[in-house]
């Protein structure tokens, strides 16, 4: 969808926690992304290494956890992994469910390296 | 989504919350920090902020999405012809260029403020924000946001709006609620536009919009209307009066509460 602009705005979290913590680096940072969120995985990863250019985070490994659609019935109480335009409960048909996974898109964690620099 | 509700934890993460996950140290020396929050937490932030505007002023916010062309303007000219003497209407106009939009609800008498996105694909928070200050939202009762024509993006974009509501017009295919799922599922109405044209369209069955709506898990409720025709209006009527009736009483019982 807007993956670059998403890039931008993930980037400027990721600067403030660094800032916060003196970190000298980023080494990594981790998503979390489900089909429900509409972010495109793919554009994600492509996007990230322009967005990053000249920040703390530049050169960070960027590793994208896609999580699955998973849905908790509530007329039978079965849990069940679905397609993401199928979201009824595929054992009692029932659409009272409750989403469990598939719609996130989250900044979940960052690597950081505070060593000194070795003159 | 947000950050405080504890909305964000999921099945897929909440062992991180468990003591000792929230900030480690590895054995590289290396500091992993876990964060947890949106990517769309800025934008989020500032549609709470646009929110709070809105019930300040007990104003109703609905936000109206669709693919270009499914009447969106159209229909919102229809509405205000019925609604302009009962409430204070104001809309805000969301496009790539032109004031065109704005044009057509200006002649109705009725204040638009036009944003132009330049290569934006959908409204966000912060352009809906800036255009607020150009509204005198004291003396509003609702307002519409016509979002950029687009059923990917807008989607992702909380704006503060109260209800999102979803056009598709029968011109298009009837499985759009199936191939755009992350759209159709953020729609508290879906509303099948120019059904005057059923009658000459033999491959879009209602029935089958309202299959692929319901598969969703979307308990929206559907309505189809011909804003140009003038039929099926009194049933999306209805349903705005219901939404401004029960918007102003919860403002009102809120204001009790705090007062």
């Amino acid at each position: 969808m807007h993956e670059l602009s998403l890039c931008y705005g993930l980037l400027k979290q990721v600067e403030q926690i660094a800032n916060e913590q003196q970190a000298r680096q980023v080494s990594a940072i981790y998503l979390q992304v489900g089909p429900l969120s509409g972010v495109e995985i793919k554009l994600l990863k492509q996007s990230f290494p322009i967005a990053s250019q000249g920040t703390i985070a530049e050169g960070a490994r960027l590793e994208i956890e896609n999580l699955p659609v998973r849905i908790h019935c509530r007329n039978c109480e079965e849990e069940s992994a679905v397609k993401n335009n199928q979201l009824c409960c595929p054992h009692c048909h029932s659409a009272s469910i409750q989403l469990l996974s598939g719609d996130e898109m989250l900044l979940h964690s960052i690597k950081l390296n505070q060593e000194p620099y070795h003159v | 989504m947000c950050d405080t509700c504890g909305c964000n934890v999921t099945t897929g993460n909440k062992h991180l919350l468990k003591p000792g996950g929230k900030l480690s140290r590895t054995a590289d020396g290396q500091q992993s920090i876990t964060v947890l929050k949106s990517l769309l937490n800025e934008n989020d932030q500032q549609a709470g902020h646009n929110r709070e505007h809105f019930e300040k002023y007990k104003v109703l916010a609905i936000n109206l999405m669709s693919s270009p062309g499914a009447g969106k303007t159209a229909l919102l000219e229809a509405t205000i012809d019925q609604l302009k003497d009962k409430y204070r209407i104001a809309v805000i106009e969301g496009d790539l260029e032109t004031e065109n939009d704005a044009k057509r609800i200006r002649a109705k008498g009725i204040a638009a403020i036009q944003i132009t996105t330049g290569s934006a694909c959908h409204l966000d928070a912060h352009m809906v924000h800036d255009a607020l200050h150009q509204l005198d939202l004291g003396s509003l009762d609702i307002i519409f946001i016509e979002n950029v024509g687009n059923l990917v993006c807008p989607a992702s974009f909380d704006l503060g709006q109260h209800q999102n509501v979803v056009l598709l017009s029968v011109t298009e295919g009837d499985d759009k609620p199936a191939k755009y799922p992350v759209m159709f599922r953020a729609a508290d109405l879906m509303l099948l536009t120019k059904t005057d044209l059923l009658p000459v369209l033999d491959d879009f069955d209602p029935q089958q919009a309202r299959h692929y709506l319901h598969n969703l898990a979307n308990p929206a409720p559907v309505i189809e209307l011909s804003a140009t025709k003038n039929s099926g209006l009194s049933s999306w009527i209805e349903w705005l009066e219901q939404q401004i009736d029960s918007h102003q009483h919860t403002a009102i019982t809120h204001a009790h509460k705090h007062a």
